[in-house]
């Protein structure tokens, strides 16, 4: 047993876990009760709270605010606008065993990340062979032993008393580079684990309350914005400290014991808080739906390995029981693949809470008592869960969206179920990433990373009573915002924009739409050395339905342009593009090599002086019938410039003239009651029975009539999954020794 | 918080105001009688008098009949038995090609057909009400989307028996 040192200073072979148990006990009696009695820690009871509900709610709130404060006065230490300016951070408070008993505000996608690193340790005995130590502090950003993708890094440092491990405090940034294999942070050249960059593996960085100098050096040197990584760091680090001050100062007030009590049923009321709002809210029974995430890399990807074109199988099986618990099993997921969309468990299982605190624990206590109640299958081998460290994990988000958008699709047929229609979320659309890259700006001579996180407002699907949010919504960060352009310029010098605008027809349509997208222009300016990739999906399909005879918002695409007149514009005084609002736009005020394509992301490319690139961001998915949209609030969105007047005409059956001029849509009744009667005609003589189109399907399935992507797709899961595989063949009645090749 | 009857029509038609919808309906803690506030509100909507279990979506329910429980739209049109998959007893129309997918999106912001892709759009075979449209690659099964478990909600969460039953 290797020796630890209490907080006197002197070294003792006492373990360092409550009334004299190692962490390894503490953590397998935890496992245990649980296991023996469905409770955390076998709480039967919440004596304090009941016996003094004053006291204990006192001491949650006392916790929430620290974390909350942490948050709120480390981001200050950050230079980097993805934690100051949008509030990529967040602080999370754990027990021994790291268990979390709350959260701050901001990222919270890792509540359970840190949780996974902090038993990581426990598990491979850091008490006795690294040593756990007052003042020690610990790194971790390896998506397999607990983080959502590379660039999110965590901090954790151990709270003491009296020689005792208390709890553990976890900071978590998003990098604006992480040192990969190309300039920017959610990389999408990356297809394994040696082209990622920086990992720290529940490395031990410093002990005293003192980053260790070679750590320092190790990392500072590995990214290309030391400064940022710095500040960043010492950004995660004092709000640690900080939060480590309130747990002693409270320890101090109520005593060890009432706070180690509180530990426990802060967990259990949150376990149960879980299971009593699935009553409340849902509707036993089962719950289906499926998401798909194209990877067109055949024409885009780098290693030949990449280069094809694939199509990642999401499905989603959700059960709710008789007993409140929920069931989320992803069994027939894709394999894992040479792409950066492989995402840990603990990644996906940080997507589940991200979610359950928008869509059904948004005023509870949330905490792991949520994780206790909810039994999850990410299944091994698959990319929800490939158990390979050698994987690319850059970009697990590509994984983890589009899987909750069909959680969220689940859910919200309970809420319907339930008449909660109010709190129906048809799903979202999906970030992906802007642009990402960097230069030499030339005035400085310097370096200026490409990161901007105005990604962060997309479309929300729509409910069961209203429309989406429009370009105000980011799934992993409920409250983070755009930022102003000119913060995204403070840092992106040689990268102005030449504007942002509303981007019409990206929202789903229904009886109530989608929130619409955005989209940006911006331009190569008095910089060098400027590399650019985009990362904006889904482009070339579909990743997710709409909700009850609501569509899918649109898909999205590339367009960049090189080699343009845009300076001898400016010096004739000639209009110059500012966006490219309906596609092709762009091309009517540039002259110049304009790249356009259907995929929504390009792997980074050189651009030069005066070279532009667009971007824009998704709409939401629709609810409902679009014939049941009433005429006005049609005509509303044509106005506001959701909608264009012929794609209403086609799909509302709202007829009219619209006066660019003015914004105004002049209706004709006569004309709309007579397009909508000829749609709904329509739709009786193009449609068959769907016993028809079983019949064709099949047949088509048996010829292997579909495209290559969705070959591997079929392939690569009939090989994966038995389970899937049986059911799949028995939907279509093929014989059990039916595959795809 | 509480809502009435009244609100909980105009909820369901989407005509609530959104002071009220956020006053009243939004906010936690809910009402806890909306299931049955909605559910005799969707049945004085209907013309026909088998009682309403659960509602699937905005024109299909779940129904008891003599016959056993089934699937029925509020045109009146049975659908199939409730265990089954509803989707197979509609009429679908699928759009894969290009010219038929930028009927609804533009160019360039809809899927490349080469990748054969489906919009798969579900009608009610009586009145042609769109219940369901699946984004789905080709080849890929129609989803029963949401089996509900009917006796354990009204015997295990309500403590009485499903209306079909009473």
């Amino acid at each position: 047993m290797s020796k630890t040192v209490d907080d006197t200073g002197d070294e003792t072979d006492q373990p360092i876990g409550w009334d004299g148990q190692t962490l390894q006990e503490m953590l397998a009696t935890s496992e245990e009760l649980l296991e023996e009695t469905d409770r955390y820690y076998g709480t039967e009871t919440l004596e304090l709270k009941d016996e003094d509900p004053f006291t204990y709610e006192q001491m949650f709130a006392r916790v929430r605010g620290a974390l909350v404060n942490a948050r709120e006065t480390a981001l200050h230490v950050s230079a980097s606008p993805i934690v100051r300016e949008i509030g990529e951070l967040s602080f999370q408070l754990y027990t021994p065993e790291g268990d979390c008993i709350a959260p701050s505000t901001g990222i919270i996608v890792h509540v359970h990340t840190g949780s996974l690193a902090i038993k990581y340790m426990i598990e491979e005995d850091y008490e006795h062979e690294r040593g756990i130590n007052p003042g020690d502090i610990f790194c971790n950003n390896d998506n397999e032993l607990g983080n959502v993708h590379t660039t999110d890094v965590h901090t954790i440092v151990p709270i003491f008393h009296d020689g005792e491990l208390v709890a553990w405090a976890d900071g978590v940034t998003h990098e604006v580079d992480i040192g990969g294999m190309t300039r920017g942070h959610d990389q999408v050249a990356s297809t394994s684990r040696y082209e990622d960059g920086l990992y720290a593996t529940c490395e031990k960085i410093g002990d005293d309350d003192e980053l260790y100098q070679d750590w320092k050096d190790r990392a500072q040197r590995a990214v290309r914005t030391p400064m940022y990584w710095d500040l960043d760091e010492k950004c995660r680090l004092s709000g640690c400290h900080m939060l480590r001050t309130a747990v002693e100062d409270m320890i101090d007030d109520v005593g060890v014991e009432q706070f180690k009590q509180f530990s426990r049923e802060a967990i259990e009321e949150g376990r149960i808080t879980l299971e009593e709002r699935v009553k409340e809210r849902l509707f036993p029974g089962t719950y289906r739906d499926a998401s798909f995430m194209p990877v067109p890399f055949e024409e885009a990807g780098w290693k030949p390995t990449s280069q094809q074109n694939m199509l990642n199988h999401l499905p989603v099986e959700m059960e709710v029981f008789a007993d409140g618990s929920l069931s989320v099993d992803m069994e027939g997921a894709s394999p894992p693949g040479p792409h950066p969309y492989n995402s840990a468990a603990g990644s996906m299982q940080g997507g589940l809470w991200v979610s359950l605190t928008q869509c059904l624990l948004h005023d509870g206590k949330v905490n792991d008592g949520s994780y206790f109640a909810v039994d999850t299958n990410f299944p091994e081998g698959s990319v929800v869960n490939p158990q390979d460290p050698s994987r690319s994990y850059h970009t697990s988000w590509g994984s983890i969206m589009p899987s909750y958008n069909a959680v969220w699709k689940n859910l919200s047929r309970g809420f319907f179920a339930r008449g909660f229609r109010e709190e129906v979320v048809t799903g979202y659309s999906e970030t992906g990433d802007t642009l990402q890259g960097g230069g030499q700006f030339d005035a400085t001579e310097e370096y200026f990373p490409v990161g901007p996180f105005d990604l962060s407002c997309q479309g929300l699907g729509a409910s069961a009573v209203r429309d989406g949010l429009d370009h105000g919504y980011a799934m992993w960060n409920p409250e983070a915002d755009m930022g102003d352009i000119e913060e995204w310029e403070i840092v992106e010098w040689g990268l102005p924009y030449l504007g942002r605008e509303l981007k019409p027809n990206t929202a789903g349509h229904g009886k109530y739409r989608g929130g619409a997208g955005w989209g940006a222009l911006r331009v190569v300016a008095g910089a060098s050395d400027v590399s650019l990739s985009k990362h904006v999906r889904p482009g070339v399909s579909f990743s997710t339905s709409g909700l009850h005879g609501g569509y899918p918002q649109a898909t999205n695409y590339s367009v960049r342009a090189h080699e343009t007149d845009l300076h001898d514009r400016f010096d004739d005084r000639e209009q110059y593009p500012t966006g490219d609002r309906l596609p092709e736009d762009l091309d009517e005020n540039i002259d110049g090599d304009i790249v356009r394509t259907e995929r929504g992301l390009y792997f980074p490319t050189t651009f030069d002086e005066g070279d532009l690139v667009y971007y824009h961001m998704g709409g939401g998915p629709g609810y409902g019938d679009p014939l049941e949209r009433s005429v006005e609030r049609v005509v509303a969105d044509v106005e506001e410039d959701i909608y264009t007047p012929d794609v209403v005409e086609r799909v509302y059956g709202v007829v009219g003239e619209f006066d660019e001029a003015s914004r105004t849509f002049d209706l004709d009744e006569e004309g709309t009651e007579q397009s909508k009667a000829e749609i709904r005609e329509r739709r009786e003589t193009e449609s068959q029975p769907a016993s028809e189109f079983w019949e064709t399907e099949r047949e088509r399935i048996q010829d292997g009539d579909v495209s290559d992507p969705v070959t591997w797709m079929y392939s690569g899961v009939l090989d994966q999954s038995e389970e899937w595989g049986a059911q799949f063949r028995e939907f279509w009645d093929l014989p059990a020794e039916f595959d795809m090749e | 918080m509480a809502t009435n009857n009244d609100q909980i029509e105009k909820l369901i038609e989407g005509e609530l105001s959104w002071q009220e919808l956020r006053n009243d309906v939004l906010p936690d803690p809910k009402d806890q009688q909306r299931f049955e506030t909605t559910r005799a509100v969707l049945q004085s909507s209907v013309d026909w008098d088998n009682p309403i279990l659960v509602p699937l979506n905005d024109h299909l329910y779940v129904v008891g009949t003599d016959e056993g429980r089934k699937v029925k739209a509020d045109c009146g049109a049975v659908l199939c038995d409730a265990g089954e998959n509803w989707k197979m007893h509609t009429d679908v129309r699928v759009r894969e090609d290009s010219d038929e997918l930028e009927e609804l999106y533009t160019t360039w912001m809809s899927p490349d057909e080469d990748w054969t892709f489906q919009l798969r759009e579900f009608f009610c075979p009586n009145c042609y009400e769109q219940l369901d449209v699946e984004a789905v690659p080709a080849g890929y099964p129609i989803l029963q989307k949401f089996d509900p478990d009917i006796d354990t909600f009204y015997e295990d969460w309500q403590d009485e028996l499903a209306p079909d039953k009473r």
